[in-house]
């Protein structure tokens, strides 16, 4: 069965405050460089043959992402 | 004390549905307030997509199914709300708190996002509000620029939208009420509120039904959104 992958982010224009707190914790672990974390949600869905990639969008924009808030990418693997 | 009253009991001034989905908490509250407005509360179950004829419909607060997803996407999925959806397109008034205004923007009903509080902690108090509009069904009752208290209770209650979306509620005048005294979770423009461009759908993040009886809230503040309600509601039947 095909697996797909849906990843939906935070938009660039949202404040991610958790995000910002993963940040705050890297340097009291000790780890610099790190100038950005945006955190998000990662699906994984094994679908048919016949769900094309409309249908995977539609899925990703009407279901699993909030299109006011969020960007996604579909991908299958 | 005041003796428990039935729908049998008295003639209400009208129906007004209270939704309940799987995680809704406020909903009792809710029907208490409607009951103490005066019309008689129904209640909705989220697995019907029969609003049993109701007046208008509040969808009360609460964690419907866990906040799994997003706070308020299954829910804005569910066979009731696309009764509500249906319902709304033909002015029925409809009245979002906390996680039912989440409902209502996940649904499209109401324009917007509500996420994450900016400082992460779940907020808790009773909150001094601005009443920007009343011209919405929801709003009638109070004066213009009135200044209430009512509890906030909420983790995700940050409003956001485009900016284009932004600009058009400011311009029509369909925010409805506006954070007084700090904003608790860095909502835009301070909105706690806000309508549909016909006024018959608002969504608030604070809870009027907890503020209807000075036993159980900080105030009475929040009695009038629901006898607004049923002015609307016998306003539109007159008409």
């Amino acid at each position: 069965v095909p697996r797909v992958v849906v990843d939906v982010v935070p938009k660039p224009e949202i404040l991610d405050p958790q995000g910002q707190a993963i940040m705050r914790a890297l340097p009291r672990m000790g780890v610099h460089g790190v100038r950005d974390v945006r955190q998000g949600k990662h699906f994984e869905l094994d679908v048919d043959e016949d769900v094309d990639i409309e249908i995977l969008h539609r899925i990703a924009g009407e279901l699993l992402a909030n299109p006011v808030i969020e960007d996604w990418t579909v991908r299958r693997l | 004390v005041r003796p428990n009253r039935t729908s049998a009991d008295r003639t209400w001034a009208a129906r007004i549905g209270v939704i309940t989905f799987p995680g809704t908490l406020d909903d009792v509250d809710a029907a208490r307030a409607v009951r103490h407005a005066g019309a008689e509360p129904v209640t909705l179950w989220h697995a019907e997509d029969d609003l049993h004829g109701v007046d208008a419909v509040v969808v009360p607060g609460g964690f419907s199914y866990g906040d799994y997803l997003r706070a308020g996407a299954i829910a804005a999925h569910q066979p009731v709300l696309r009764a509500v959806i249906d319902a709304a397109s033909r002015g029925i008034p409809v009245l979002g708190i906390c996680n039912g205004f989440q409902i209502l923007c996940e649904a499209g009903l109401l324009p917007g996002a509500l996420v994450r509080n900016a400082g992460l902690h779940f907020v808790c108090r009773d909150q001094r509000l601005r009443v920007e509009s009343t011209t919405t069904a929801w709003t009638g009752r109070y004066t213009p620029g009135a200044e209430i208290v009512v509890p906030l209770k909420s983790v995700e209650g940050r409003f956001v939208a485009e900016k284009s979306t932004l600009a058009a509620l400011e311009g029509d005048g369909r925010v409805v009420f506006r954070y007084l005294g700090g904003n608790p979770n860095g909502a835009v423009h301070d909105i706690a509120g806000i309508a549909s461009a016909d006024g018959r759908v608002v969504g608030l993040m604070p809870h009027p039904e907890h503020a209807i009886d000075p036993l159980t809230g900080p105030s009475t503040d929040g009695l009038d959104v629901f006898r607004s309600a049923i002015d609307a509601i016998l306003g539109s039947v007159a008409a």
